[in-house]
């Protein structure tokens, strides 16, 4: 899932300078599992604006609504009639979401509540963990199902590096290594040999250096017959 | 001979090697390369210079490495993979080659974390071993990854880095064994003050036979307090100090003979140690000590194998 944290209100009341007709728009997908754009972050979210607004005779009208899933033009589509009139759409939905309620309203503004980080898991409740990288080029197979691309803090692909001790990295005592989890996942697999397989400049291509990437699935495409059958939805 | 540099030579001849590594000044100002090279000209074969140690900014080392030419002496550069990604790295090592050195060591470089650039973007678009595989093949083939041909290959002797010191231990040599089947010719170890671990180490590289096919330098750094020896335990990443140096260090009368001292111990006792074919210098902001310390340990003067250094900037 994506993991996601809210923007600080100072930093958001900044952005909304010289708006009046906000809505605030969350999603209950990842950022609602992460705590950080669901259903209760909207609604304490807009409180705290009218709050402001009050205190400092702002005039903002503040809605609200929270997305299925903002990043389907499907889901987010249920915005049309709740944006008509607005002059901005907080979102607290993800990078990814705020992106498709902007192209697909381009009249109205949306800026962002969250500060989207990375691809990961909850470790536990409010303890979220980055862990894939989106490479394009998936090595877990050979790496004992933990990824070196994003939980090594040097992207190391060929074992741990000289900073390695007790577990450690060593950017944080905080931190584990993800070399040293992977060594001893492989050793509790029996396939420590992977360990010695050097693995040859990575082809960073399918990865971001390659540009924004696009993944086109052809069989899935529907033919006009088809989307005229699906009807109204976009 | 790949390089035919100095320090190849040195080792090739199955002579004990010193290096010493010099940090160049966060300053565009060479003169304190010259001055360290004038210093110690005579008591190493070559002088590592470091590449933005702890991720901090200073004066490059390929450039650092041309001023050690200019003093005649004989420069080790040090790149790490976090600043270069595989076009930087590839241009570098045919530059440096074209102004004269011959040695580089492969490094992942310390995380930008521990510098003055924490907010840097890192690059670590390859990783040693690869960076490794990358320069062999640019020497040996004369072809940058990839393939496309060089029409003039570097001439180059290859580095790696090993931390005994780091974990997990039963790893560590098998790491520098891909080290040195992805190409390092040279290795050179963090600095020494766990022996006995040292010593495992070492075993379990003879086992393998890594000493016959690479030259294992082994690193010391000397100390001029004990506070120094408390900053090495706590604050550098990768490295073990045994209480008992601090306390020796602690008690001295005069800690920074005693640091000499203990130096030319360690080094006396790691030329005992099989497979160990020479020792690498640390005397991080203490460079002028360095001459003192190959003296005590009976290593001067150093082998003449090199002829009349011969080089555009040799004046
Ligand atoms: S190797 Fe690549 S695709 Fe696989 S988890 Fe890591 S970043 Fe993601
Ligand atoms: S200590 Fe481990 S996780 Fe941290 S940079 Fe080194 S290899 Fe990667």
């Amino acid at each position: 899932m994506i993991i996601a944290e809210q923007k600080g209100i100072e930093e958001l009341i900044g952005i909304l300078e010289g708006h009046k007709d906000i809505l605030v728009v969350g999603c209950r997908s990842c950022v609602a599992i992460c705590l950080a754009g669901g259903e209760k972050e909207v609604g304490v979210l807009s409180e705290a604006l009218r709050l402001h607004s009050d205190m400092r005779s702002k005039g903002w009208n503040i809605s609200e609504v929270t997305l299925e899933r903002a990043c389907e033009k499907e889901w987010a589509y249920e915005l049309d009639q709740l944006v008509e009139g607005k002059d901005c759409v907080i979102s607290l939905a993800c990078g990814v979401g705020a992106q498709v309620i902007q192209e697909l309203f381009p009249d109205v503004r949306v800026v962002p509540g969250l500060n989207t980080s990375n691809m990961g898991a909850p470790e536990e409740q409010g303890v979220y963990n980055e862990k894939c990288g989106g490479c394009g080029d998936c090595v877990l197979h050979l790496t004992g199902g933990i990824c070196p691309i994003a939980r090594c803090a040097k992207s190391l692909l060929n074992g741990p590096c000289g900073g390695s001790q007790e577990g450690k990295c060593e950017i944080d005592p905080e931190v584990p290594c993800a070399w040293d989890q992977i060594y001893h996942s492989l050793e509790k697999l029996g396939r420590l040999e992977l360990m010695d397989v050097p693995i040859p400049p990575k082809d960073w291509g399918p990865s971001r250096s390659g540009g924004p990437r696009k993944m086109v699935r052809s069989e899935a495409i529907l033919t006009d017959e088809q989307n005229r059958m699906k009807g109204g939805k976009r | 001979m790949r390089s035919g540099s100095n320090l190849e030579k040195v080792l090739e001849d199955g002579r004990f090697a010193v290096t010493a590594e010099i940090g160049p000044p966060r300053s565009a100002d060479p003169e304190p390369i010259r001055k360290h090279a004038r210093d110690m000209k005579g008591s190493a074969d070559a002088f590592n210079l470091t590449d933005n140690q702890t991720a901090i900014v200073r004066l490059s080392s390929i450039a650092s490495g041309v001023v050690c030419l200019q003093e005649g002496i004989e420069p080790v550069i040090q790149m790490t993979c976090r600043d270069r990604n595989r076009i930087a790295m590839q241009s570098d090592v045919l530059g440096a080659s074209a102004l004269g050195i011959r040695n580089v060591l492969c490094i992942s470089g310390d995380h930008q974390v521990f510098g003055n650039q924490k907010e840097a973007k890192n690059v670590y678009d390859v990783d040693p071993v690869q960076q490794l595989m990358m320069f062999r093949k640019m020497r040996d083939e004369a072809q940058v990854w990839g393939g496309d041909k060089l029409e003039e290959a570097p001439k180059l002797f290859l580095g790696a880095a090993a931390n005994p010191f780091a974990d997990p231990f039963e790893y560590r040599v098998r790491r520098l064994s891909k080290k040195i089947n992805a190409g390092a010719d040279f290795v050179q170890t963090q600095a020494i003050y766990d022996m006995d671990r040292f010593e495992r180490w070492m075993a379990q590289a003879r086992e393998l036979g890594l000493h016959e096919k690479a030259h294992i330098i082994a690193g010391v750094m000397p100390l001029r307090s004990h506070k120094a020896a408390m900053y090495m335990k706590n604050k550098v990443s990768g490295m073990i100090v045994p209480d008992a140096v601090v306390d020796r260090l602690r008690t001295a009368a005069d800690p920074k003979a005693e640091g000499v001292k203990l130096c030319v111990e360690q080094i006396e006792h790691l030329m005992s140690i099989e497979g160990v074919h020479g020792v690498h210098i640390m005397a991080v902001a203490w460079e002028e000590i360095v001459p003192r310390i190959v003296r005590d340990a009976g290593l001067l003067p150093r082998p003449s194998v090199r002829e009349a250094i011969v080089h555009p900037y040799h004046s």
